[in-house]
């Protein structure tokens, strides 16, 4: 995963060193710049067992920024914005490790530094009884989801920051 | 020994002959005896696959979940270029413009097809609705979820995108699509049960070579379709994943 640079950020944007929950890092640059949800539409991903971006439709790529070519062979985690929380993403990987579904609203980092916000679930793809993969499929949030899970997204950071 | 081929019945009415085109050239050229049955509401249908009676089908995605995991059966092939998208519109006399328009209480008026109801109950979750704080009302058709609207009997409707643009221009003026769904990673599909599982690729074969014979092609143009694509098992695994996904 590359560092990001204040040039890929046009509207201008604030650099972190940004450390995720299993022990990756990352030079993040991010601005205020919030892009719609798409109107009527799914983004969809999905990711092997390890999490590596495996197949995505066209509505992930123009809402992250990339090309579906940059995007293939990638950790998930490239899309995690610095506001999120850790707590949630552990909450994810320990609920889909166990095969069940996990839902969440989460904030997403974009490739200009902008964000977006999704209602996501996250389901483990089971083949012959045996998981194979994992997909991701995001749908658009209301407002109100959006303003409660920012709070809470807040405190929750503030509390692993000490 | 014939046989048993049905339809996911949220077709139009007007496709009615032209599926029996397709059975009848299907039957042609596959040198077998398939009967096709075509049903009016999806319960009917279900209790029919429930009883084993379903060699092949055209199932919607919703259907298709249960049809592959709970009964075994295979992708055959989908429409070309063609998916399953919903609309909600209103009365064109309505004042709601929008999804985060509606209040809670909205009177919906959707039909029983499962797959289309799924959908648009998801394009209608930023406005923080749901099953809980609305009121949904079951038509019979897509024509009574029309006539709902136009009566202001009910606030906004569902429809499967293929029928609402099927529906006739007098109909279609009274009403105004608010959102139309872009999913485009649903779609309906060809399965086939254990009895035809032999067959299908054979019937791969034919159905490919539909749209260049004539006769073929005249069957797939009348149900607005421009051929077939084969699928792969896991396209329609995958396709029930999403599904699984939207049903919570």
């Amino acid at each position: 995963m590359k560092d990001m640079t204040p040039s890929d950020v046009p509207s201008g944007g604030t650099t972190v060193h940004h450390k995720y929950f299993d022990g990756t890092e990352r030079t993040l640059v991010y601005s205020n710049v919030e892009t719609p949800f798409p109107e009527g539409n799914l983004i969809v991903s999905r990711t092997d067992i390890k999490g590596i971006i495996v197949g995505c439709n066209k509505a992930f790529c123009d809402m992250a920024g990339f090309t579906k070519e940059q995007l293939i062979g990638q950790p998930h985690c490239i899309l995690r914005h610095p506001d999120m929380p850790a707590a949630a993403f552990k909450d994810l990987w320990n609920t889909v490790s166990q095969g069940k579904h996990w839902h969440g609203y989460v904030k997403n980092l974009r490739s200009d530094g902008g964000y977006y916000w999704v209602y996501a679930t996250v389901i483990p793809n089971v083949r012959n009884g045996k998981v194979v993969g994992y997909s991701s499929i995001r749908r658009k949030p209301s407002r109100a989801k959006i303003q409660e899970h920012s709070e809470t997204y807040k405190k929750l950071k503030e509390q692993e920051s000490k | 020994m014939s046989f048993f081929f049905t339809v996911s019945p949220d077709f139009s009415p007007l496709h009615i002959s032209d599926w029996f085109l397709v059975n009848t050239w299907l039957q042609r050229n596959l040198g077998e005896s398939i009967h096709l049955e075509l049903f009016d509401d999806f319960a009917s249908q279900r209790k029919v696959i429930d009883e084993k009676k379903v060699d092949l089908i055209y199932s919607n995605p919703y259907d298709a979940s249960t049809l592959v995991r709970k009964y075994g059966f295979q992708a055959v092939a989908r429409p070309k270029d063609l998916t399953d998208e919903a609309i909600i519109a209103v009365s064109e006399a309505s004042p709601l413009k929008k999804i985060e328009d509606l209040k809670p209480q909205t009177r919906i008026a959707t039909t029983d097809d499962p797959n289309v109801h799924m959908m648009a109950m998801i394009l209608i979750e930023p406005a923080d609705l749901n099953k809980s704080n609305t009121v949904v009302n079951t038509c019979e058709s897509y024509m009574r979820v029309a006539q709902e609207l136009i009566g202001g009997t009910s606030d906004v409707g569902f429809f499967l995108k293929s029928t609402f643009d099927d529906l006739s221009d007098i109909v279609k003026k009274q009403l105004r699509p608010i959102v139309t769904s872009q999913i485009s990673m649903v779609h309906h599909a060809l399965l086939v049960g254990n009895t035809m599982i032999p067959l299908k690729e054979k019937l791969q074969k034919t159905l490919l070579k539909m749209p260049t014979d004539p006769d073929g092609k005249h069957a797939l143009e009348a149900l607005g379709f421009s051929g077939w694509e084969l699928l792969e098992q896991e396209d329609v695994e995958f396709m029930i994943d999403l599904m699984d996904t939207l049903v919570e």
